[in-house]
């Protein structure tokens, strides 16, 4: 269990605890992609789960946020089984932005949004004008207020993966899980993204959970970082202690120099590769002890 | 929840995006139920008027409430208010569930006219008339079976650890060819007077549906028009994808076999009276969605749309060929078709506007 100091003046979350793995195994058609895997993910922390493509991070999310079933072991929120607790119950908890989305034809940006109070209606519920206060709330901290009224297939690749954002926040939950939630995007959406999650952590306290591709940003992002490969946790803990170059070659299997990241002095992983071009630099500063 | 976002400066209702998009879409949903109603109000007049023995619309609504000699009482109240009834209520069965069937596929093209339920249905009406020498009500039930049990064999084979939609269409569509091929071998290799009779059962129609069959068909869809207001709710988020879906916390196996079974229903029910009617339940829904067009899946206006479209086919159907009685299936597609197109281009002109 990872303690929060409680000398971060980021709110913790009343609600939920931390979300733990117990010797969890998830397949598909029988061929175990996760074995017996024991993870905890901190309360009211950014986590990034990053490794090799294959290495079962996807479907690790999946298995948490309940979207594929486990084989074996439990999740749990705090002092709550997620993996008995009724659907709607745990949608108001834990939101999850999978990794593919598409929007229905016609449905406008906030209509889309809006679907994210299922979880909180009734049986024959209507959306109130609470929800709808929900609703805009979320367009504004993703910043698409503007974009309210239009049809969510004409916006770009950035506006419409803030539009999805918006609809797991929506959901009002203390966890979010998200799914390569940079995948299609620009450097720049990319980090515009990145800051908006870590806005909602600042502000709300929201676990953020991400499957992240890109080491550099997800080491600049996640206070604590889970680096899998082959179905194993390898190494966690924050980026600055985890992310070195020998995990990398473990992870990855990559020749790498990790110096610290100019911006924010957050490991950078720098891959050597086999045609390195250019004059060759010494790294301004080295990791290496 | 307890979690509230940081709290704003409240926008004032009328500068509220969202608000007024729900009101505009409440606005627009009215709008085209309340314009689908005036239209078919319209048509069941043209229906009550219309024919042989030709009434004023005057004499044909007093009739149509009890007031009138007894010939127009006779015309109207046996003759053409039941074929009225019978129009509007299939229409509505088959809107209903080509809606349901889509919405929960996620494929416009999954309706039970072309995933072979609708033809299963007529398989086990003939085989009830030819083949078990069976009449009335008894065949309504043979067709009910059909339905049913294509319904449950397309299920077996297109489930696997779940309901995947295009392996559903695509076993769904192969049984279609098979119940068409046996349909097709029952009809030829019967007498030539049973094979006329059982030809109701592959075309469809609404001209001689009786009092008792009726009262099945209204009742039945009254009880599944019930099920269905319980279930829509899974609808939009099923719209989305099942990881979406069971994010937002809906059960998405259950969900769709509860859908499936409640669609399969209506279909079987609709059939089983007034047989297959072609095209209904695969352009009313694209035609409802057109119209309302907010990404959902448009069930209330499918089921006016379904109504509507049936009974200006069966008006069509009845007069527009003078002197041969079509039966109201064959002209179903004829007048849903050009609409959905007309709808399908004028579309695309506004969006690329």
């Amino acid at each position: 269990m990872i303690d929060v100091p409680h000398t971060d003046t980021r709110p913790a979350h009343g609600t939920t605890g931390a979300l733990v793995a117990h010797g969890v195994s998830i397949g598909y058609d029988g061929h175990r992609v996760i074995e017996d895997l024991d993870l905890t993910l901190p309360a009211g922390r950014v986590t990034a789960v990053v490794g090799p493509n294959a290495c079962g991070k996807s479907t690790l999310l999946r298995g948490l946020a309940r979207l594929h079933p486990l084989e074996a072991g439990r999740v749990t929120l705090g002092d709550r089984d997620v993996t008995t607790m009724p659907r709607k119950e745990l949608a108001r908890s834990v939101g999850v932005l999978p990794q593919t989305s598409v929007a229905p034809d016609g449905v406008r940006v906030a209509e889309l949004v809006g679907r994210g109070r299922y979880p909180h209606q009734g049986w024959f519920g209507r959306h109130s004008s609470d929800d709808d206060a929900v609703v805009r709330r979320a367009l504004e901290a993703t910043g698409v207020a503007d974009l309210a009224d239009r049809p969510v297939a004409e916006l770009s690749g950035g506006q419409r993966q803030r539009v999805w954002v918006a609809m797991v926040l929506a959901q009002e939950t203390g966890v979010v899980l998200l799914d390569e939630p940079t995948t299609f995007l620009d450097v720049a959406h990319q980090v515009e993204l990145l800051d908006l999650l870590a806005d909602l952590n600042a502000e709300r306290g929201t676990t953020v959970v991400m499957v992240l591709h890109e080491l550099n940003l997800a080491a600049r992002y996640a206070d604590h970082l889970v680096v899998m490969s082959a179905g194993r946790v390898v190494a966690e803990g924050p980026p600055a202690e985890v992310l070195d170059a020998r995990t990398v070659l473990d992870a990855f299997g990559l020749d790498a120099q990790v110096v610290p990241d100019p911006v924010s002095g957050t490991p950078m992983v720098v891959p050597v590769g086999r045609h390195p071009r250019g004059r060759r630099h010494t790294p301004f500063h080295s990791v290496d002890k | 929840m307890t979690t509230t976002l940081p709290a704003t400066p409240s926008a004032t209702p009328a500068t509220d995006p969202v608000g007024s998009l729900r009101r505009r879409r409440r606005r627009r949903l009215a709008l085209v139920l309340g314009a689908l109603a005036v239209l078919a109000v319209a048509l069941a007049g043209l229906a009550l008027t219309l024919g042989a023995a030709s009434l004023t619309p005057g004499r044909a609504l007093l009739a149509a409430v009890g007031v009138g000699d007894d010939g127009d009482l006779f015309i109207v109240q046996r003759l053409r208010l039941p074929r009225l009834a019978a129009a509007l209520l299939a229409g509505a069965a088959f809107g209903l569930a080509g809606a349901l069937f889509q919405s929960t596929l996620r494929n416009p093209l999954a309706s039970p006219d072309i995933l072979g339920i609708a033809t299963g249905a007529s398989v086990g009406a003939v085989v009830a008339m030819l083949g078990l020498g069976l009449t009335g009500l008894a065949v309504s039930a043979g067709a009910f079976v059909g339905a049913g049990v294509i319904a449950l064999l397309i299920w077996f084979f297109a489930w696997r650890q779940g309901l995947h939609s295009i392996r559903f269409v695509l076993v769904g569509v192969g049984f279609a060819y098979l119940a068409s091929s046996v349909l097709a071998w029952m009809l030829a290799s019967a007498d030539q007077r049973d094979a006329a009779s059982a030809l109701v059962w592959t075309v469809g129609s609404v001209a001689d549906v009786r009092g008792t069959e009726l009262g099945v068909l209204g009742l039945g869809l009254a009880v599944l028009a019930v099920v269905v207001a319980a279930i829509s709710r899974w609808q939009a988020p099923l719209a989305l994808g099942d990881d979406h879906a069971r994010g937002l916390g809906v059960p998405t196996d259950a969900a769709r076999v509860g859908t499936l079974l409640t669609a399969v229903g209506l279909v079987a029910l609709a059939t089983s009276v007034v047989g297959p009617l072609a095209f209904v339940a695969l352009v009313a829904p694209a035609i409802a969605r057109r119209l309302v067009d907010d990404g959902g899946p448009a069930l209330s206006v499918s089921v006016a749309t379904g109504a509507t479209l049936v009974l200006a086919a069966d008006i069509v159907a009845e007069h527009a060929v003078l002197g041969v009685a079509a039966p109201t299936g064959i002209v179903t597609g004829l007048v849903g078709a050009p609409y959905l197109l007309w709808l399908l281009a004028t579309h695309e002109k506004r969006t690329r506007a």
